[in-house]
Formats: structure tokens, sequence, C-alpha cells
């Protein structure tokens, strides 16, 4: 599987997670791509740059230079979306308003503590609405693939990028399976590759606990 | 009726003095205030903290104060996307304070309502909690943040009229609402003026006595970008 089509598959399995009504704030990156599995469903975007209400990429009669979302990309508006100023957006972030956050994260410890903000060793000089969000939203789903590149788990016992907040995410979504994070256990809710769990635990070096249905 | 609306942009030119600090609406450089902040670029001052999202965008907005050397320091969220202040600070030549997304907007919503500071959840246990205050509140830890004020907010909206109120466009309305409130001086660069009483109440965000000068914007939008026209 090309890594396009694995960020697809983590976006379209986090889709599902979305239900009608919601109000959901996508991150960039993986998150960004779930907006298009949701199709269908009754859900509101929010953009923490003032936007409740984010539609598709605009045509070139609809393009307005002054309509962007978080990742500064132009985008239309929905019926009923509305616009309002960087500390009301906020407000409604850190205020617990938004139903679900969807967030690309680098590492999470065994407490579902995050890292998504900064890499090691790098001038950390860009947080934008990254830890508001991981502080503030009802629910947070993190979005990644299992593995670094040169094959290191992103499911860690201590994060050694410097970490988000202190709030622990509710689900992790990765290529190889969903995860959970109770009571300093990992949890394991379904299985989406090739691993089994005993295989999973091995790789990252974790015991992992079989926390899906039992079949 | 105190005359708000400047006729040329280089009449605001003696407002900008050494050392200010100067609030700058934009999320990179949509709501950014383009023809304001090129009168600065044009003026002898130095040494200005800014406090904005990000030094600008695409070599544009901020970045063009950047270059110049007028900036010592930066208060914002994200200014990776500025390569060149990544090196300014590496070198130590750019001062930066950098604060959640968040905690930037309350601090200057607390600065223009006359509050001293907040407690906030946000970046609790992360490196940008260090030397901050922290305190429990039922059960919650918090971290204190202090207000934010400027000498000047330059800011961006869509529609003024001859008092200064104002409205204004998507998301290019972002940072400058809070920031019209938390200045000593404030200039709004707008797309047109109306006379008072053509806009509707209702439809006001910033009232009049936020703002002290009006100008014209002197950028256009040419599909997704911004020109001097």
């Amino acid at each position: 599987m090309s890594e396009a089509d694995v960020r697809l598959k983590i976006a379209k399995r986090i889709a599902e997670e979305l239900e009608d009504g919601q109000v959901i704030n996508l991150g960039i990156g993986i998150p960004t791509l779930v907006a298009s599995f949701a199709e269908g469903k009754d859900l509101y975007f929010q953009s923490e740059n003032g936007l409740l209400g984010i539609g598709p990429p605009p045509t070139e009669e609809e393009l307005d230079a002054e309509l962007i979302n978080a990742g500064k990309e132009p985008v239309t508006i929905t019926k009923g979306a509305s616009f309002f100023n960087s500390a009301d957006s906020f407000a409604m972030i850190r205020g617990g308003h938004i139903d679900v956050a969807v967030l690309g994260i680098l590492q999470v410890n065994t407490l579902g503590q995050v890292a998504n903000w900064a890499v090691p060793n790098k001038p950390i000089l860009g947080v934008g609405g990254a830890m508001d969000l991981v502080t503030g939203a009802k629910k947070v789903i993190g979005a990644a693939t299992l593995f670094t590149k040169d094959g290191s788990p992103k499911i860690v016992k201590e994060l050694t990028y410097p970490i988000s907040g202190i709030r622990t995410i509710d689900m992790l979504v990765t290529d190889y399976a969903i995860f959970t994070f109770e009571d300093g256990e990992v949890g394991v809710t379904e299985l989406m590759g090739d691993l089994s769990l005993e295989e999973l635990s091995e790789r990252i070096g974790i015991t992992l606990k079989w926390r899906g249905k039992n079949d | 009726m105190k005359q708000k609306v400047v006729d040329h942009p280089s009449e605001l030119s003696s407002i900008f003095k050494d050392g200010q600090t100067i609030l700058v609406g934009g999320f990179g450089i949509v709501g950014s205030p383009l023809t304001i902040i090129d009168v600065i670029c044009e003026t002898d001052v130095k040494h200005l903290h800014v406090v904005s999202n990000n030094l600008g965008d695409y070599g544009m907005g901020l970045h063009q104060l950047f270059i110049r050397g007028k900036i010592d320091k930066a208060t914002g969220s994200f200014f990776t996307i500025n390569k060149e202040a990544v090196i300014a600070w590496s070198k130590g030549e750019l001062e930066i304070d950098l604060l959640p997304q968040g905690t930037l907007a309350e601090a200057i919503r607390c600065g223009g309502a006359g509050i001293g500071g907040f407690y906030t959840k946000t970046a609790v246990g992360t490196e940008l909690a260090k030397g901050k205050e922290e305190r429990i509140i039922d059960g919650e830890r918090y971290i204190f943040e202090k207000a934010i004020k400027g000498d000047v907010a330059i800011i961006r909206a869509k529609t003024a009229d001859r008092l200064g109120n104002l409205t204004y466009h998507a998301t290019a309305r972002n940072f400058n609402p809070i920031m019209a409130t938390a200045a000593d001086i404030v200039i709004a660069e707008v797309d047109e003026i109306v006379e008072v009483g053509e806009i509707d109440p209702e439809h006001v965000i910033t009232p009049h006595v936020y703002v002290d000068y009006i100008i014209r914007t002197e950028y256009k939008k040419v599909g997704d970008r911004f020109v001097r026209s």
C-alpha cells in the first residue's frame, strides 16, 4: 500500500467514528483527509481562524482569498456557517464546545498524552492551535501511521518529543490498529493491518491489551 | 465628528515610533493590514515589538517589516513558516515569545477588556508553561497568562463608516476585532468607507469607540493572492 493510500485508510476509518450533528475540528495532515470520507453525514467543521461550517474547496468562480482554513488553503462555506474572531474561536475550542478534534500526532505515551507540535533539537517557533485543541475538545482522536519512516513506533513509554498537554486522547487510529489508553494500559479495539496483537506488542515493545469485541 | 479618515497612507507615518509594541491583525496575510505595514516599512522606525499570529507569509506583510530589521521582538503562535525569522532567532537577533494561539487571542482580549491576565489549562505541563505560575482550580491545573496591550494596533476590516464602525469579511476577521480593543491608537485599513448610518447597527462588529484612524486599502484580491493596486 502506498503512503498516500495508508493515509487515506486512516482518514476513512476515522470518518466512521464521526456522528451526525457533531462539531468537528480537523488538524493538518491526515485529519484534513477525513472530511472527504464524511460526506452524507450531518457534520459541522470548525476552523480555528474563525469559521464554523467549512465547505468543499472552491471552484475558480467561488475562490475568495479571504476565506481560508487553518492550513491557509482556500475553502467555501456551508449553509448555516458563521464567522467569528480568534478569541471566540478559541473559547469554542478551549471551552469544550467542539465535539471531536482529529489531530495528527508525532508520539503518544502509554497514558495517552501526545506530542504533536514540535520535534526535538529544532527551534520551537510554532504551536498554533495544537495545544488548545488537545486541551479543550470534548473528544480527541489521534491520527498517525504507527511507525516512523525508520520503523520506530509512535506509541512510546516516555515521550521524546515535546508534550502538547497533560490531557490524554480518547483514541488513536493508525494503519495497523485502533488504540485506547486507560489506566496506564494501551488497549487495542480493532486490528486494521497484517500484524496480530502479539506481533504489534512485540514491534511496539509494550504489552497491548485486547479491548475489542471478542469473536 | 472627529475626522478619522486619512486620505493618504503616508499621513500615518508619524504615529509610529521606535520601541513601540504594535498589534497586527491577520492569520498569515489574510486579514493583515498590508497597506499600513507598507507605511511602516518606509519609515525609519526600529526596535519594534510586534504581536501577531505570524510574521507574514509568502514574503508579504510583516515579513517585509522583518527583513528591514525593524522587529526586535515578536509575540505570536506560529513563526515556523518564516525561515528568515527562524534563522534570526537562532542567531539571537530576534526575540520570540511563543504562545498557543488561543492564549494569544485571549491575552489580547483581556488587554482590551481591562483584565490583567487569566488562568488557562492550555499548555499546562509543556515547555510553553515554563516559568509561569500554576494554580489548581476545582481540581484542575491552570497556568497564568498576562494580558497583552499595544501602543498601536493596525487592523484590517471590510467596511468602515466615517465614525469608525467596522464590519469584516469572512476569515479576514480573525484577530482584528480583539486587537482593535487592545491598543492606545487603532488604525483600520478597509475596502470601503461609507457614510454614518449606512452600516446596519446589527452588523457592526467593532463599534467606533475603538477606532482612531481609517484608511482605504491599496491592495486588491486577485485569485488567491493580494496585489498592490
